[in-house]
C-alpha cells in the first residue's frame, strides 16, 4: 500500500511541477481522480476503502464524482463490508445519471436477494430499489413481491420501504403495489406496521377499504411500533376514523353544522343531547384508548399526532387531556415550540377552556426568539376572557417595554384585540394605548395609533378628546400607516372635532407632495369629508388638494381625485350619484372585527404542514367531514373460523371490541394444530365432548396460578423472585396488549397430539399381582397449577382384593412437592382403577420417590418425568414467538443439525412427533419449511421455544430456546431422538 | 418524506449535503438564505419555509442549520424531531456536533445518515442499534483499524432491530456493573420587584448512565411519586406499571440515555432558593444612576448555592458602570449593555452585593426601562421539588450492580425584577368599577 501512496504523492508532485501549464486545474482534477481509480483497481481492501472514503467526502461536499462510476461500480461485490456500503452510497447517488453502467451492478443485488443472511437480503433490496433506473422496474417489482413474503420481518420492512420508491419511479405499477401493500398490511409484526402504513399513505391513501380488516390490529400494535411509525399510523387512523365513525360531539345524524358553527360556546349542545343518545362505536373508543398513553412519549411528533387525533376525534369532554402534553412540548427546542404553538393557537380558538389552566405557560420570556413571542402572544390573546384579562394585561404591559420592536408592535395589536373582544376592559386598554402615544419610540406610537383607530370606531362619541390628542400627533409622527389612520379618524369623526379638522387639512395640504401614497389617499378622503360637512371653511383647501392629486405620479391617487371631484363638487354634468355623496362618505361604518389569523385553520388536519402554512401542501389528504350515518362497522370484523365458533368462544360482540381482534387472531391460528388433528377420527370425538369443561378448567387454573404466584413472590429466594418478576413482566405485557384470555383459548384447543405414552410404575410380578402404570395426562392439575398431573392406572391381577391403596414416605429433592391421590379403599380382583396425583418437579427431571402402600405391603416406586412433560403448551403468535426468541439468545439457545427419519419428512409427522415428545403447542408460521412450538415450564413458567427448520433431503435444524439451559439441552436430546427414529 | 439534507454553517456555507431520493440542487437553499437575511437573529429563521417546489424545514443547533428538503405533506414536527435526533446522534458519536467534527468524520456521518433514513423515512434512530451497525470512532479503534484493516461497520443485523427491546443491544458485558442516575431539576421563575413570585415551575429530568451486563430489568421507585405532574418516558419504560403503581419499570438501553422528563405542577408550592433585592435608580437630568443589588439564599435546606451568575441588560442610555462587588467579578459590555456578575458561591453569613454608579449619556432623558435580571445558579445534592428516589432494584441478572443517585438543582429561566406601573392603574380602575357597582 505504501508504494501506491508514494505513487499518489508523485502525481501531486507532477501537478506542482506542471503548474506553469495553463491547464493546471484540469490536470489537477484529472490526475487526482486517476489516482483514485488506481486505488479502486488495486486488490488491497485498505486502498479501496481509502479511495471510497475520499469519494464519499467529495459527494458530501457536493463535488461531482460521476466520472469515477465505472471504477467504483466494479467494487460492488467487494468482500469488505465497509467498502461495499460506501459503493452503495455512491451507486445510489449517481445511478440515475449513468443508467447503463448502473445495470452492471444489478446482478450482484439479485444474488444478494437470495442470501441466507437477512441483513444482506435487506440491504440488497434497499439498494436495488434505490437505484432510479426505469429499466429495472420489473426486477424491482419481483424483488419486492418476494421480499414481502420473506421470513424475516426486517426484510419485509425493507420491502415496505421499497414500495414508495418504485411507485415514484413508475406510477404505472400502482395496482400491483397495492396488492403488496394489502399483503403487508396484514402482517402482524410491529416492525413492519409503521413502514407499510407509510407506503400506504404514499401510494394509495384513498384506499381506506384496505384498512378495515387491519384497523383493530393496528390499534393494538400501536404502542409497540417504533416512534416514527406511530406518527404515520396515528395520522392515517385519524383520517380513517373520520370516515367510519360518527361525530361524538353531536347527536344522531343532524350533520355537523352546529359543531362548526359554534365558535366558543362550550356547553351549547348540552341540552340537545337528550334528543337521541349517541353511542360511540367500540372501535372508535379503542382508538382513543390505545393512543392516549402515547401522550407520554418523548417524541414530540408522536405527542402532536395523538393531540391532533384527540382534537379531531374525541368527545369534547375528553379533549382536555392533550393540553398538558402540549404544554410540556413548549419546553423543548424552539423549532418544536414554534410548531406546537401554531397548533395550540388554532386549538385555543375552538377549545379555550382546555388551555386556560396553563395560561402562565404561555407567558413570554425575554430570551424567546421573536417568532415564538409572537405566537405566544397569539395564544394569550385567544385565551383572554373576563376573569383572566387583568393578569394578561399586566403581562402585556411588561412586554411593551421589550427592546424587540416587532414584538412590541404585536403586543399592541394583541391589546387591541383583547379590548374588542372583552368590553369590560375596553376603556382600560384605550387609556393604556393613549399613554403609549407619548412613548418615545415612534414605532410604538404608530402601532398604537392604528389600534386606537380601530377601537375608537366602536364608540367614537365618547372619545373626542382622544381624537383631539391624536390630531396633534400629526405634527410629529412620521410612520405612514399611523398618519393615514389619524387622518381617517379625523375625517370620519370630524363633527366631534369641528375646529381642529380643517386645520389638520391645512397642514396636510401643505405637505401633500411629500407624503406617502396611503397618506395622500387619506388626505383626499379627509378633504372630501370636510367639504361635505364644512364646505365654507374647506372649499378652497379641498380644491387645492384635489388639484395636487390630479397631477400626482401615482395613478391610483389621480383616479381617486377625479372620482371624488365628480362626486362632491356638483356640476351640471355630474350624475345622480352626487346627490348621495354625503351618504357615501359619511355612512356609518361597521367597526372592524379584530380576528385571530388562526381562526378556522382547523379545517386542515392539525399538526400537518398544510396547517402550519395555512395552504394546501402537495400530497395533503383532506380530513373528511364526519359521515351523516355510520358506515357498517362489521367491515372491521376479522373472519372467525367456524370451528372456533362451535367450541363456544365468545365473539367480539359479546366481550366488547377491545378483546375482539386478539381473540380471533388467536383462535384463527389455534386452528393450525386443529386442522391436523382433525384427520384423526378418534380425537375429533374427544374434542367435541371436551371443550366446555376445559374452558372452565382453564379459568380456575388461571386464578390459582396467580395465587401461587403471589405466595411465591413473598419467598426470600432471590432467584425465584426474579423469575417470578420476569413472569409477571411477561404477563403485564400480555395484559397490556389486551390478551388476558389467551391462555383460556389455548387450553381448550390443544388436544393431546397422540395417545399418551404409558410408563410402568410397578410390574405385576413385583407388585404381587398389583400392576401400576402411569402416564402424564397433560391436563392441568387443578388443585395446584405448578404440578404436573400424573395419571395412574391400578390393575389388580391377583385373586384377592387390594385395599387402602395410598402413598407414604415421599422422598423428594428440596423444593419438590407431591399432591397425593385420594386413597383407594378397595380394588377388587381383576378390576382397574385410575387416580391422578400431582407432582411439582421444580422443573427438573429428578425422580419423585415414594412408597405405594396397600393394606398389606409397601412398594418402593419412583416417577421420573421425561423433560417434555415438564411443560405445558402456551399459545404464541408468530410475532410473539420471534420476539421471545430474540430475548432467549446466546447461552439460552441450543441448535442441532439432524437428518430426519425417512418416515418423518412431512410437516404433519414432525408436528406429531415433537408434540408427542414434549407437551408443546404449535405456533403458526408463515413458512412451510419451519415448524415452531412453544410452551412454558410448569413450575417457573419459563418459556420453551422449539423450532424445526427443514431443508432438502431430510436435513433439518432443531433450535431450542429456553432460559433453563438444562431443560433446553435435555429437550434437544429428546426431540432429536423423536425425529430421527 | 425527507428528500435531502443540507448542513449550513454560521457564515452561510453549505458544507455537507445528502440526498435520499433524486438529487435536489443546492440552489434550493437560496430561499433559506433569503429568510435568514430577513430574520434579525439566527434563531428567528422560520423553521418551515415554503418555496415553489419544495418546503425547507430547519433546526438550528450548535450554530449549524440542519435544513431538510421536503416535497410533499409531512408533519413538520416529524422532520424537526428527526433532525434533532440526528444532531443528538452526532453528539453521541463525536462528543461535539461542530462543523469541524462533522467534516473530520464525514464518512461516518454519511454512513449514519444512510442508516437513519431509507427513502426519507426513518429506519434506525436508536443509538444502541446504530452503534452496532457503525461503531463510534475512537482513537484506539482508528489505530487498530489502520493496522488490522478491520472496519467500523458491523456485519451482523443488530439484534435490537428484531427484539421487543430495540433500544438495547444484546451481549452487553461489563466487568464493573454500574447504574447511575442523575436527577436534575431546573427551576424557571419570574419574580417581580417586590420579591413575590409571578410564575415558578420546576422541570426535571432523570438522566441515566447504565452499564450493566446482560438483560437487566430495573425498577425505580420514588418516595413521593405524586409530585410528578407530567411525565414523558424513554420508550423502554412500561406505561402500565407507572400508571398502576407509580413505579418505573424498564429494561434500560446500554449507556447514556434520558429515562424520564417530568414537570412539577405549579399547584405545588415551588420553593424559590434565592432572592434578589435590587434598586436601580436614575435621576432626571443627572448623568449618573445608582445600582444596588443583593443576593441571598432562601429555602435551600442547608445546601450551598453555587456557580451563581447574574446578568442584566442595562438600558441603552447607560454608557458605563462603575460597580463594586463584595465578591466575584463583574463585566459590563458598553456595546451590548450587558452586565454580568460572576458571583460564585453564596455565603449566607455575608450576602454578596454589587453596588455602584452608572454613567449615562449626557443630555439623554432618564431611561425608563427597568432591566430584568437573569440569575443562574446550581445547588448540588438537592432536588428542589423534594423528589426522592426510594429504591432501585434489578431483576433478571444475578450480579450485584453498583448503584448511584445524584441530585442537582439548576436555575432555568430565572428572572427577577419587573415594573408594574400599568397594573396598578388597572387595579385602580377595577376598584373604581367595583365601587360604582356597589353604589
Amino acid at each position: 500500500s505504501s508504494k501506491n501512496i508514494i505513487n499518489y504523492n508523485f502525481y501531486e508532485l507532477v501537478i506542482l511541477f506542471n503548474s506553469a501549464n495553463d491547464n493546471k486545474i484540469f490536470y489537477l482534477i484529472w490526475s487526482s481522480h486517476d489516482d483514485l481509480k488506481e486505488m479502486l483497481d488495486s486488490n488491497k481492501d485498505s486502498l479501496k476503502l481509502e479511495a471510497m472514503k475520499r469519494i464519499v467526502a467529495m459527494i458530501a461536499r457536493g463535488k461531482n464524482a460521476s466520472d469515477l462510476f465505472p471504477a467504483v461500480v466494479k467494487n460492488v461485490a467487494c468482500k469488505n463490508i465497509e467498502v461495499k456500503k460506501l459503493v452503495y452510497v455512491y451507486l445510489v447517488r449517481y445511478a440515475e445519471e449513468q443508467q447503463d453502467l448502473a445495470l452492471l451492478s444489478i446482478s450482484t443485488f439479485q444474488r444478494g436477494l437470495k442470501d441466507p443472511n437477512q441483513l444482506i437480503r435487506a440491504s440488497a433490496l434497499r439498494v436495488l430499489s434505490s437505484i432510479r433506473v426505469t429499466i429495472i422496474v420489473p426486477i424491482m417489482m419481483l424483488a419486492i413481491k418476494e421480499a414481502a413474503s420473506d421470513m424475516s420481518p426486517y426484510v419485509r420492512k425493507t420491502a415496505a420501504h421499497a414500495i414508495p420508491k418504485l411507485y415514484s419511479l413508475d406510477p404505472e405499477q400502482k395496482d400491483q403495489l397495492i396488492e403488496v401493500i394489502e399483503k403487508l398490511l396484514a402482517d402482524k409484526t410491529t416492525l413492519v406496521a409503521g413502514s407499510v402504513v407509510m407506503a400506504f399513505e404514499e401510494v394509495c391513501p384513498e384506499r381506506i377499504d384496505l384498512i378495515h380488516k387491519n384497523y383493530r390490529k393496528l390499534c393494538n400494535l400501536l404502542i409497540d411500533v417504533e416512534e416514527w411509525g406511530q406518527v404515520v399510523i396515528i395520522n392515517m387512523l385519524t383520517r380513517y376514523a373520520r370516515t367510519q365513525f360518527l361525530n361524538p360531539n353531536i347527536n344522531g345524524g343532524s350533520g355537523d353544522k352546529t359543531f362548526y358553527g359554534s365558535d366558543e360556546d362550550e356547553d351549547e349542545d348540552e341540552e340537545e343531547k337528550e334528543k337521541k343518545p349517541y353511542v360511540m362505536d367500540p372501535d372508535h373508543r379503542l382508538l382513543l384508548r390505545n393512543t392516549k398513553p402515547l401522550l407520554q412519549s418523548r417524541n414530540a411528533a408522536v405527542v402532536m399526532a395523538v393531540a391532533q387525533l384527540y382534537f379531531h376525534l374525541a368527545p369534547k369532554a375528553e379533549v382536555g387531556v392533550i393540553a398538558k402534553a402540549l404544554v410540556r412540548l413548549l419546553r423543548s427546542h424552539s423549532e418544536v415550540q414554534y410548531v406546537v404553538l401554531q397548533n395550540v393557537a388554532t386549538m385555543s380558538i375552538k377549545r379555550r377552556g382546555m388551555f386556560e389552566p396553563y395560561l402562565k405557560s404561555f407567558y413570554i420570556r425575554s430570551t424567546d426568539p421573536t417568532q415564538i413571542k409572537v405566537l405566544k402572544l397569539e395564544v394569550l390573546t385567544n385565551l383572554a376572557n373576563e376573569t383572566n384579562i387583568s393578569t394578561i394585561l399586566r403581562e402585556f404591559q411588561t412586554y411593551i417595554k421589550s427592546m424587540d420592536k416587532d414584538f412590541v408592535a404585536a403586543t399592541i395589536q394583541a391589546i387591541g384585540r383583547c379590548a374588542t373582544n372583552i368590553s369590560e376592559v375596553r376603556d382600560t386598554c384605550l387609556n393604556g394605548l393613549v399613554q403609549l402615544l407619548s412613548n418615545r419610540d415612534e414605532l410604538v406610537v404608530a402601532e398604537s395609533v392604528v389600534v386606537i383607530k380601530k377601537l375608537l370606531q366602536m364608540q367614537p362619541e365618547k372619545h373626542s378628546d382622544i381624537i383631539k390628542h391624536m390630531a396633534k400627533l400629526t405634527d410629529n409622527i412620521q410612520v405612514p400607516m399611523a398618519r393615514a389612520s389619524i387622518l381617517w379618524l379625523i375625517g370620519e369623526y370630524c363633527e366631534h372635532v369641528p375646529k381642529i379638522a380643517p386645520d389638520v387639512l391645512r397642514k396636510m395640504a401643505k405637505s401633500f407632495t411629500n407624503e406617502e401614497d396611503i397618506v395622500k389617499l387619506q388626505i383626499i378622503n379627509l378633504a372630501a369629508k370636510l367639504y361635505l360637512t364644512n364646505s365654507k371653511q374647506t372649499k378652497l383647501l379641498t380644491q387645492y388638494v384635489l388639484n395636487l392629486a390630479k397631477y400626482d405620479q401615482n395613478y391610483d391617487i389621480r383616479d381617486r381625485a377625479r372620482f371624488i371631484r365628480q362626486l362632491i363638487v356638483p356640476t351640471e354634468k355630474s350624475g345622480a350619484l352626487s346627490k348621495y355623496a354625503k351618504k357615501l362618505f359619511l355612512a356609518l361604518k361597521p367597526a372592524p372585527v379584530l380576528e385571530s389569523p388562526f381562526k378556522d385553520r382547523d379545517h386542515f388536519q392539525l399538526g400537518s404542514l398544510s396547517h402550519l402554512l395555512n395552504a394546501k401542501a402537495g400530497g395533503y389528504q383532506e380530513l373528511p367531514d364526519w359521515p351523516e350515518a355510520a358506515p357498517d362497522p362489521s367491515v372491521r370484523n376479522v373472519e372467525v373460523k367456524e370451528s372456533v365458533r362451535a367450541v363456544g368462544t365468545v365473539t367480539h360482540r359479546d366481550t366488547g371490541a377491545l378483546w375482539g381482534p386478539q381473540r380471533m387472531e388467536g383462535s384463527e391460528s389455534c386452528s393450525f394444530p386443529r386442522a391436523q388433528s382433525s384427520e384423526e377420527e378418534e380425537r375429533k370425538h374427544q374434542r367435541k365432548s371436551k371443550p366446555r369443561k376445559s374452558e372452565s378448567e382453564s379459568e380456575s387454573d388461571e386464578d390459582e396460578e396467580s395465587e401461587s404466584e403471589s405466595s411465591q413472590s413473598e419467598s426470600e429466594d432471590s432467584e425465584s423472585e426474579a423469575e417470578v418478576k420476569k413472569k409477571k413482566k411477561v404477563q403485564t405485557r400480555v395484559n397490556y396488549r389486551g390478551r388476558p384470555q389467551e391462555e383460556g383459548v389455548f387450553l381448550q384447543t390443544i388436544a393431546p397430539s397422540s395417545t399418551l405414552k404409558s410408563y410402568e410404575l410397578l410390574h405385576r410380578i413385583t407388585g404381587e399381582g398389583l400392576s401400576v402404570e402411569y402416564c402424564f395426562s397433560r391436563q392441568p392439575f387443578s388443585p395446584d397449577a405448578n404440578m404436573v398431573a400424573v395419571q395412574m392406572q391400578f390393575t389388580n391381577n391377583a385373586s384377592s382384593d387390594t385395599k387402602n391403596l395410598h402413598i407414604e414416605d415421599v422422598k423428594l429433592q428440596s423444593g419438590m412437592r407431591v399432591k397425593e391421590f385420594p386413597e383407594i379403599e378397595l380394588l377388587p380382583a381383576g378390576e382397574t382403577a385410575t387416580a391422578v396425583m400431582g407432582i411439582d418437579f421444580c422443573d427438573s427431571t429428578q425422580a419423585a420417590n415414594f412408597q405405594l402402600c396397600t393394606h398389606t405391603r409397601k412398594f418402593f416406586v419412583s416417577i421420573q418425568p421425561p423433560v417434555g412433560e415438564l411443560m405445558r403448551p402456551v399459545f404464541l403468535t408468530e410475532n410473539e414467538f420471534k420476539k421471545e426468541q430474540g430475548q432467549l439468545m446466546g447461552m439460552n439457545e441450543i441448535t442441532e443439525k439432524l437428518t430426519l427419519d425417512v418416515k418423518c419428512r412431512n410437516e404433519h409427522t414432525i408436528v406429531q412427533r415433537v408434540t408427542t415428545a414434549a407437551n408443546l403447542s404449535r405456533v403458526p408460521c408463515g413458512s412451510d419449511k419451519e415448524c415452531r412450538f412453544a410452551g412454558r415450564t410448569v413450575t417457573s413458567g419459563s418459556l420453551v421455544l422449539v423450532t424445526v427448520a427443514t431443508k432438502e433431503e431430510g436435513a433439518a435444524q432443531l433450535t431450542v430456546n429456553c432460559e433453563k439451559m438444562v431443560i433446553g439441552t435435555m429437550l434437544v436430546k429428546d426431540i432429536l431422538q423423536a425425529l430421527t427414529q | 418524506m425527507i428528500h435531502s439534507l443540507f448542513l449550513i454553517n454560521a457564515s452561510g456555507d453549505i458544507f455537507l449535503e445528502k440526498h435520499w431520493k433524486s438529487v435536489v440542487s443546492r440552489s434550493v437553499c437560496d430561499y433559506f438564505f433569503e429568510a435568514q437575511e430577513r430574520a434579525t437573529e439566527p434563531e428567528n429563521v422560520p423553521p418551515v419555509i415554503p418555496t415553489p417546489h419544495h418546503y425547507l424545514i430547519s433546526v438550528l443547533r450548535h450554530h449549524i442549520y440542519f435544513v431538510a428538503v421536503i416535497q410533499s405533506e409531512v408533519p413538520p414536527l416529524f422532520v424537526i424531531e428527526f433532525l434533532h435526533r440526528v444532531v443528538d446522534t452526532f453528539q453521541d458519536y463525536f462528543g461535539v456536533c461542530t462543523e469541524a467534527a462533522i467534516k473530520d468524520n464525514v464518512v461516518v456521518v454519511y454512513e449514519l445518515l444512510e442508516e437513519m433514513l431509507d427513502n426519507g423515512f426513518p429506519l434506525a434512530t436508536e443509538s444502541n442499534i446504530l452503534k452496532e451497525l457503525i461503531k463510534p470512532p475512537t482513537i484506539l479503534r482508528t489505530m487498530v483499524n489502520t493496522i488490522t484493516g478491520s472496519t467500523n461497520v458491523g456485519e451482523q443485523l443488530p439484534t435490537g432491530q428484531l427484539s421487543v427491546v430495540p433500544w438495547r443491544r444484546t451481549g452487553v458485558k461489563y466487568t464493573n456493573n454500574e447504574a447511575y442516575f442523575d436527577v436534575v431539576e431546573e427551576i424557571d421563575a419570574i419574580i417581580d420587584k417586590s420579591g413575590s413570585t409571578i410564575t415558578a415551575e420546576i422541570q426535571g429530568v432523570i438522566d441515566a448512565c447504565v452499564k450493566l451486563t446482560g438483560m437487566p430489568d430495573l425498577t425505580l421507585s420514588f418516595m413521593n411519586p405524586r409530585l410528578l405532574d407530567d411525565v414523558s418516558f424513554h420508550p423502554c419504560v412500561r406505561f402500565k406499571r407507572w400508571e398502576a403503581e407509580r413505579i418505573l419499570s424498564f429494561i434500560p438501553p446500554d449507556g447514556n440515555f434520558r429515562l424520564l422528563s417530568y414537570h412539577v405542577s405549579s399547584q405545588n408550592l415551588v420553593a424559590i432558593p434565592v432572592y434578589v433585592k435590587h434598586n436601580i435608580t436614575f435621576r432626571e437630568g443627572s448623568s449618573q444612576g445608582r445600582f444596588d443589588l443583593t443576593l441571598g439564599p432562601k429555602q435551600t435546606m442547608g445546601k450551598a448555592v453555587e456557580s451563581v451568575l447574574v446578568s442584566s441588560q442595562l438600558p441603552r442610555g447607560v454608557l458605563n458602570a462603575n460597580l463594586n462587588p463584595s465578591q466575584g467579578t463583574y463585566t459590563f459590555d458598553p456595546v451590548t449593555k450587558l452586565l454580568t456578575w460572576d458571583v460564585g458561591k453564596i455565603n449566607p453569613q455575608k450576602l454578596p452585593s454589587l453596588k455602584g454608579t452608572m454613567s449615562l449619556q449626557a443630555g439623554a432623558s432618564k431611561p425608563d426601562e427597568n432591566p430584568t435580571i437573569n440569575i443562574q445558579f446550581k445547588i448540588q445534592q438537592m432536588a428542589i421539588s423534594g423528589l426522592k428516589v426510594n429504591r432501585l432494584d434489578m431483576y433478571g441478572e444475578k450480579y450485584k450492580p453498583f448503584k448511584g443517585i445524584k441530585y442537582m438543582t439548576k436555575a432555568g429561566k430565572f428572572q427577577a425584577g419587573l415594573p408594574d406601573k400599568w397594573t396598578l392603574e388597572y387595579i385602580k380602575t377595577e376598584l373604581l368599577h367595583k365601587e360604582i357597582r356597589i353604589n
